[in-house]
């Protein structure tokens, strides 16, 4: 039986690792290859880099990072953040990245997401949808890091960026990231029960039942965390040790 | 012994190299990891490693792009049979033929056809992530045990004719081929060098096998 993942995120700024709550306050703590081999060998199932710096100038250092990772750690790495060109995502690949999330880029040109899976594969790519509640049953797409809000549905997005070749959704919810109350589990199940590629929670988790909710009422394939991870309120093995005791398929 | 590892422009190259040198360091660190895709090198090595991601026909492509690189695999591995190992579209190359955008020869190595993964509401296309795999008692599986996880990303599957050359499967909408065998041919659908401590595993046995 296929398992479902659980991924590490770590946001990285000038190679450095960060994690930011409701995306802003950063708090610098560690150095990124060293926090992916920890993760490596506690059980995750995959690794997640964010990159947030803001100037391009300074991309040689994720690059660097994402090389070094990706000679210490065999598992799947997907990064992220800035990605805006073709040539961004050949990139990340020979750096060693496995699979290449793209966000608002795919929300300003739809047509980036066919072009990009077309070249590498829909395996290879991975589009990051931030998505906040504006009302009832309705969720629009943010872009930027959160900070530009778009008059797109976001579950309609999703559907969307399935059909043009994405091969994975990373739906974060922005009204949840920073809070620990758990997944918008409500968003997650509009678009997991309507869509054919795995979706990856994002954003909210606090404790060990939400995990197991993002799934159980969710439908998530693989759920992502950064700070309760990153700051050790659980490890991965304990996480997968709570889902396994409530019958929850992982790779122990 | 040198290991080539074939380089047809496949994104996944470095991860490879990675995992091989990993595993050659395990065992002592004899082996002799390269990159190349010149007919020379291809002909001084012991091994042949096929990874490839991306689809059948673009790696198909880049491969006979490369002037003389098929010629040059066919002699090495189906006439003198130097053991090869073909990772998920390398080890879907095998086959006859792919309908995967069109439809497109393979190299006819193992007989079979590559057709996507059965659809079903409750399975999500890709088969992306860590499955379980059933083998058959074989030297490349020795000290693995069997219901171990691989991670596997396809929307392809490698449907093989002939039963007596599946050496593994796993379990998703349908039975998935997980490894084939044929010989000195192997080739598994998921990637060992994603694999962990599992998939590092295989590696060391492959650089150690010695097929009959």
């Amino acid at each position: 039986m296929l398992k479902k993942r659980i991924i590490p995120c770590l946001d990285v700024d000038n190679g450095r690792v960060v994690k930011g709550v409701n995306f802003v306050d950063l708090i610098d703590a560690g150095d990124p290859v060293e926090q992916a081999k920890i993760y490596n060998n506690e059980g995750a199932d995959e690794l997640c880099f964010l990159d947030i710096t803001a100037s391009s100038d300074n991309r040689d250092n994720l690059f660097d990072v994402v090389k070094k990772t990706a000679e210490n750690c065999f598992i799947p790495l997907t990064v992220g953040g800035g990605v805006r060109t073709i040539d961004d995502i050949s990139k990340l690949l020979h750096s060693g990245a496995d699979k290449v999330s793209i966000n608002t880029a795919a929300v300003k040109d739809k047509t980036f997401i066919s072009e990009a899976s077309n070249k590498y594969g829909s395996s290879t790519i991975v589009v990051a949808v931030d998505a906040k509640q504006v009302k009832e049953e309705k969720w629009n797409v943010f872009t930027h890091g959160g900070r530009n809000e778009t008059d797109i549905d976001a579950v309609e997005f999703c559907l969307e960026a399935a059909e043009l070749g994405a091969g994975e959704i990373l739906l974060t919810s922005m009204d949840k990231d920073g809070t620990k109350s758990g997944f918008d589990n409500k968003l997650l199940n509009k678009v997991t029960s309507k869509i054919n590629i795995p979706v990856i929670a994002s954003g909210g988790v606090g404790t060990l039942q939400h995990l197991h909710d993002g799934i159980t009422i969710g439908g998530a394939s693989a759920l992502l965390a950064a700070s309760i991870f990153h700051f050790g309120d659980f490890s991965i093995s304990e996480v997968k040790r709570f889902l396994a005791e409530q019958n929850i398929s992982v790779r122990i | 012994m040198k290991i080539v590892i074939i380089n047809y422009g496949a994104g996944n190259l470095h991860s490879v190299k990675k995992s091989f040198e990993s595993a050659n360091l395990n065992l002592g660190g004899t082996n002799d990891i390269v990159i190349s895709s010149d007919a020379s090198e291809l002909k001084e090595a012991d091994k042949i490693v096929l990874p490839g991601v991306g689809s059948f026909g673009d790696c198909k492509q880049a491969i006979m792009n490369i002037d003389k690189l098929f010629e040059t695999l066919v002699e090495q591995i189906v006439i003198k049979k130097k053991p090869f190992m073909g990772i998920c579209v390398g080890m879907q190359l095998l086959a006859d033929k792919a309908h995967e955008f069109g439809e497109h020869d393979g190299f006819g190595w193992i007989s079979g056809e590559v057709i996507k993964i059965k659809q079903h509401p409750e399975f999500k296309i890709p088969h992306m992530g860590w499955n379980e795999i059933k083998f058959n008692a074989h030297p490349l599986f020795q000290n693995l045990q069997s219901n171990l996880d691989f991670y596997f990303v396809h929307s392809f599957h490698f449907k093989v004719l002939d039963a007596k050359n599946i050496l593994a499967t796993t379990n998703y909408s349908e039975p998935i081929t997980a490894a084939v065998i044929k010989e000195n041919i192997f080739g598994t659908q998921f990637h060992p060098e994603k694999s962990h401590s599992n998939g590092i595993k295989l590696i060391e046995n492959f650089l150690q096998w010695s097929p009959s």
